[in-house]
């Protein structure tokens, strides 16, 4: 930590909130709001002198309110910077009359009551965010009486109880009679990997963060015993498996079952619990001194708001969404913008370490190479074409394109450096007004007509995504998974490319069934381009029944990269339901589009005005 | 760009050795793509991707002029950067590359319908000829990257960020909203596995 403070290249800014960041990759505008501290941070000395005579107390919240501390006070001795803050909501007054002690005690003079906020702006190429986690409040969970019974404490409580630089300085007590406790068990899971209450997914290091309490325990109190209640021990890291033994060597009790509910013997303060033992199929009863719930983990507070600021996503566990699970497991889906630690998943510290590692790695290639080439293929406006409507400016989901305004004439226009190249904005916009460089309407319409030309009622159109669905069909090929020769793919970056007018034409032109297809909503590459795709089909299956063709005909699937397997069934299945389209139904519908077609063009020559 | 008259499309069929022209009648194919109207000269490869392979795709570019590629061969996940690189040191722009994908998605997949494969394939051929026709050359831009970082939050891993960014020479910009740096682990007791203090 304190080498942050003398790095010549670090600036740290503290008490500090974003409050805006602007621009794109290479060129990010940052505002933050250095909140005051009404110490001047470079000239404290740390020498404690104004703590000492402020009459204030308040609970201490690194210490999780287990002692005070005062309205002036250093979070902890070893904070960083080394520097006093004044808690200004606590403060009795900045005017001497009120109390004004702490001013007269410091000999630097560098206590300030009327320090103001401070606004700075810089600019960066680029971003990691590292917003973190905390630990899951367990106090809905009714059951284990937490807050109710002062003896159940959770996993961050019971570390600063055991901490040397903790409230009774390491010599572990319990809250109601201050006596050592001799009988301790730790609840695993609170809050973690239930589908009901809490969260579905594993805290990651709630496991090892008991057994490494127990061993510490096992040490320092050797009388101490302890018991694990537990679903299952996940000791999956390096060392961590050793770890678990000495525990259970050192005389752990690990009992495989979740209790169902805590009692508190009113007149002892103890803890009176039973559980069933799935490894013996027994309920026990048990009677602690003390009961640590060992806390699963969400994301920070705060860190909604930074996603928002940044315009990235997040995953359905509320932990930031990165650009690729496997392959880019610290880039976001924005450019330039890098995730380390929990702030997209939960970690312990050599975890955390590990990617801050990676996440400045992938950073410093941008800033060591000092520029960035932009994606080629994005999306331009038609002025021509373009009645500002902004639809185009709703759906991008990198936020790349600066909505039009009607009233001052001004054109929606592209941020070249955002654009990712997915496609949606062009396929959303009903008045070809966007142009989708390297893979233009007319392009695609021109593959369509060569895929079909021969022998359409035989075929299956395609449309597959780059990065998952075509890949997916890669992967049938690899491994030699065999499928009927219909179909006729055709490629675009992202689904959401595929324009009504792309799947209309396929019918047009006689295809007997038309597939969209594209990533699962967890694997989209272009964050969330994926959900405008299914919107437009579920609008063509409305728009094909009341044309009077049969919607099955057009089918959406989802399949990834990894799903060749998924491929070659879908194929095989479309080759199914393609062979119960006759040519007779192929050629009604070629009929149909054409009508439509043509009283569509007799209503625009009716209107000339439109044009 | 002209979409007749001044577009000079090349094929290439790959066989892949054995991959494709196992289960795709490659000199027919070659043949098919001669008759489309811009094609101007197509041929055949053993192994398209090769050295000799781009050297075919390079001699050609110049001898007849070439202002747009067809490569059929593998799925353009694979050899679409190799084919584009190839057209960029003989003078074309890459974006006027087109592949298509004759092996994964054909080849590999009907191996017991050597017609049936050989029609798709033709099918592939022509909708990236009518591709290529249209394409027109893009530019990747670049962009000046600031040479600073922001590093959001002080905890253990935007600390090892910061400290990593600045070692390799970076101005870094670390900021915290509380007081103090040290987030979430300067409350632990001890850290695992090493069971030492965290601050």
């Amino acid at each position: 930590m304190t080498d942050v403070r003398q790095h010549p290249n670090i600036v740290l800014l503290t008490s500090s909130e974003i409050e805006e960041v602007s621009g794109y990759v290479g060129n990010f505008h940052v505002r933050v709001v250095k909140k005051a501290r009404y110490v001047i941070e470079g000239d404290c000395t740390a020498c404690g002198d104004c703590s000492k005579v402020c009459p204030v107390m308040v609970p201490d919240e690194h210490q999780e309110g287990f002692s005070f501390r005062k309205a002036i006070h250093i979070p902890f001795p070893q904070a960083v910077p080394s520097a006093y803050v004044l808690d200004m909501a606590n403060c009795l007054g900045n005017n001497p009359i009120a109390c004004g002690k702490c001013f007269e005690a410091c000999q630097k003079k560098c206590i300030n009551y009327d320090m103001k906020d401070e606004v700075v702006e810089f600019d960066a190429g680029v971003v990691i965010v590292a917003t973190g986690m905390e630990t899951y409040d367990p106090t809905e969970l009714e059951e284990y009486g937490y807050r109710k019974f002062p003896n159940v404490v959770t996993t961050i409580e019971f570390e600063r109880l055991l901490s040397e630089g903790g409230p009774t300085e390491g010599h572990l007590v319990r809250p109601t009679d201050m006596k050592q406790p001799r009988r301790i068990g730790f609840i695993q899971c609170v809050g973690s990997r239930s589908r009901k209450r809490g969260n579905p997914y594993c805290g990651n290091i709630c496991c090892m963060n008991t057994v490494k309490d127990t061993l510490l325990l096992s040490e320092h109190y050797p009388d101490a015993e302890c018991t694990v209640f537990y679903i299952d021990i996940r000791a999956f890291g390096k060392g961590f498996e050793e770890m678990f033994v000495r525990s259970k060597e050192a005389g752990v009790r690990y009992v495989r079952g979740i209790p169902g509910e805590i009692r508190e013997d009113q007149a002892t303060g103890n803890l009176i619990l039973s559980a069933e033992n799935s490894s013996t199929g027994r309920v026990e009863d048990f009677e602690f001194d003390m009961v640590v719930l060992s806390t699963g983990v969400v994301p920070a507070r705060g860190s909604e708001e930074i996603r928002r600021k940044l315009t990235l996503s997040k995953s359905p566990d509320g932990f930031l969404l990165e650009s690729h699970p496997k392959l880019k497991p610290v880039d976001s889906p924005t450019k330039g913008v890098f995730f380390a630690g929990c702030a997209e998943s939960p970690k312990d510290v050599k975890d955390s370490v590990t990617q801050a590692g990676a996440a400045a790695s992938r950073a410093g290639i941008l800033l060591a190479k000092g520029e960035v080439k932009i994606e080629a293929i994005t999306s331009a406006i038609v002025r021509e074409n373009c009645v500002m409507c902004g639809a185009c400016a709703k759906v991008c989901p990198y936020n790349a394109i600066i909505p039009p305004d009607k009233a001052k004439g001004v054109y929606p226009s592209v941020i070249e450096a955002a654009c990712a190249g997915c496609g949606t904005c062009s396929a959303e916009c009903r008045f070809d007004a966007i142009e989708m460089r390297h893979f233009t309407d007319e392009q695609i319409m021109s593959q369509i007509d060569a895929l079909l030309a021969e022998k359409p009622e035989e075929k299956i159109l395609v449309f597959a995504c780059n990065w998952c669905s075509f890949a997916g069909g890669d992967g049938a090929g690899t491994a030699r998974l065999q499928y009927p020769p219909s179909q006729r793919i055709i490629r675009t970056m992202c689904s959401g490319r595929v324009d009504e007018k792309f799947v209309m034409r396929g019918f047009e032109k006689g295809a007997a069934m038309v597939l969209v297809s594209g990533c699962h909503f967890s694997d989209c590459h272009y964050i969330s381009a994926v959900r405008w795709t299914q919107k437009r089909v579920e609008k063509l299956w409305d728009r094909l029944e009341k044309l009077g063709i049969r919607p099955e005909r057009l089918q959406l699937e989802w399949i990834s990269a990894a799903e060749g397997v998924k491929f070659a069934r879908v194929m095989k299945e479309l080759d199914e339901m393609r062979k119960t389209v006759a040519p007779a139904e192929v050629a009604e519908t070629r009929r149909i589009i054409e009508e439509a077609d043509r009283k569509k063009a007799d209503r625009k020559a009716a209107k000339p005005q439109a044009l | 760009m002209p979409t007749t008259g001044d577009v000079r499309i090349g094929v290439f069929v790959c066989d892949c050795g054995m991959n494709i022209a196992g289960s795709v009648d490659c000199p027919s194919l070659v043949e098919i793509a001669k008759s489309i109207d811009g094609v101007v000269h197509a041929e055949q490869n053993r192994y398209t991707c090769s050295q000799p392979g781009q050297e075919s795709i390079r001699k050609a570019i110049a001898e007849h002029k070439l202002n747009r590629i067809v490569v059929a061969a593998c799925t353009p996940r694979i050899h679409e950067p190799t084919f584009r690189k190839c057209a960029a040191d003989a003078g074309l722009n890459p974006y006027l590359v087109e592949m298509a994908n004759i092996r994964e998605h054909c080849s590999w997949v009907h191996q017991d319908d050597k017609a049936a494969a050989t029609m798709k394939a033709a099918d592939l051929v022509r909708s990236s000829v009518e591709r290529a026709r249209r394409l027109s050359p893009q530019k990747e831009a670049a962009l000046k990257v600031h040479p600073a970082a922001l590093v959001v939050g002080g905890g253990i891993a935007g600390i090892q960020a910061a400290l990593d960014l600045a070692d390799q020479g970076h101005k870094v910009y670390l900021v915290e909203k509380s007081p103090t740096i040290g987030g979430l682990m300067a409350r632990l007791a001890k850290t695992y596995p090493t069971m030492d203090c965290p601050t």
